[in-house]
């Protein structure tokens, strides 16, 4: 009873204080966005580790070939470009649609920067830029599930189970969940389920994007006082954008 | 409920801030055109998969730090977030790079030399 109890007004943890100068809202979209990582990160580890337990293919790359026996290389698989039939085009297609994201999150950026001076008509302006662009990657993503599910003009032959059927020799066009043209059937499987994956985050970023455009058209955020719900959607964004360029990488790259 | 609105200010544009976000777009994209200078002229090997990954950790850092602006808020911040993701790049790394070969190893699996001949020309599809 001889010691009372002070309190210390400077302690940092000491409650009544932001420590980390964030909002509530703000700090759980940065620990939402870390689970996501995560979740992110074990579908990467998996397509890590079962390509590189996988058969690799060692020969000439010019050589190359598709089969169901090794991974395929990867810039042989992404080399179609819309109207271009027959021609290569290794990775550019890809190429375009990291641009298209990269380009959506500086106007996600440019919303936020002008959130931060109250300015209406720029957040207006810039969350529909970034909109179009959400638009224009999900476009270019269904053509790429669209040409990559049915496939090249030349068939690979390999075994597969068809309907529950042991088929011996079957001449494989395109890529299903079960089996594809391209190399172990594993291979297309990763691919429609991370890049399914991350077009799902890209979808859903895409509706929050429209329902912030409308709350921020309608002046709901100049009667609050503040655009800080552009700035916690502006992170989720750039999260999925962040993805993209590791999914990319490992994908479509190595 | 309607509050009034008519004394919102509209601050003026900082010139230089939308510049740096500008400066930002284009180190992403030249990051972008380098790693495609690699994938044109390098053959696949354990080198350029340790460029690419290294140039996607130098994309990541740019983009968590200046567009979603971790790199600006107070450390703890920082840390909390950036410390799991360290984790977990080790844990990836210890994954691809050990587990991947050595699960390789125990099963025989052995790389392939030459391609395969077993196609068919399909202009009927």
């Amino acid at each position: 009873m001889a010691t009372t109890a002070t309190v210390n007004k400077k302690s940092l943890w000491g409650g009544g204080i932001a420590p980390f100068k964030a909002s509530y809202g703000k700090l759980m979209m940065w620990f939402f966005l870390l689970s996501d990582a995560f979740t992110f990160s074990g579908l990467l580890i998996t397509y890590a580790f079962l390509r590189w337990s996988a058969p690799a293919y060692k020969g000439d790359p010019e050589a190359f070939t598709f089969s169901t026996e090794y991974w395929p290389i990867p810039e042989k698989v992404y080399e179609a470009f819309p109207g271009l039939h027959g021609v290569e085009a290794p990775l550019y297609f890809v190429g375009l649609m990291t641009f298209i994201l990269i380009l959506s999150s500086v106007t996600m950026v440019l919303a936020v920067e002008a959130g931060h001076r109250m300015d209406k008509k720029g957040v207006v302006k810039w969350m529909l830029w970034t909109i179009i662009g959400g638009f224009a990657f999900l476009s270019c993503q269904a053509w790429e599930w669209s040409h990559f599910i049915s496939g090249t003009d030349i068939a690979t032959i390999g075994d597969v189970v068809k309907n529950g059927i042991w088929v011996e020799n079957y001449e494989i066009i395109g890529a299903n969940l079960s089996f594809n043209q391209y190399g172990p059937p594993a291979f297309a499987a990763l691919f429609f389920f991370i890049t399914g994956f991350h077009g799902f985050h890209v979808f859903s970023g895409v509706l929050i994007n429209v329902i912030i455009f409308f709350n921020a058209a309608s002046g709901m955020y100049e009667r609050r006082g503040h655009y800080e719900m552009v700035e916690k959607v502006g992170l989720y964004w750039h999260f999925v954008d962040l993805v993209w360029v590791f999914v990319f990488t490992f994908f479509y790259l190595i | 409920m309607e509050q009034v609105t008519s004394n919102v200010v509209v601050q003026p544009v900082d010139k230089a801030k939308i510049r740096g976000i500008w400066k930002v777009a284009l180190i992403l994209f030249l990051i972008t055109v380098i790693e495609y200078a690699f994938a044109f002229t390098m053959d696949a090997g354990m080198l350029r998969t340790v460029i690419f990954v290294g140039l996607t950790i130098v994309k990541a850092w740019f983009i968590v730090s200046e567009f979603m602006h971790l790199g600006h808020e107070v450390k703890g911040l920082i840390y909390s977030i950036i410390l799991p993701m360290v984790f977990i790049l080790w844990l990836i790394v210890a994954l691809v790079n050990m587990e991947g070969a050595a699960i390789k190893d125990a099963r025989g699996i052995v790389d392939v030399e030459q391609p395969a001949t077993e196609h068919v020309g399909g202009e009927e599809h």
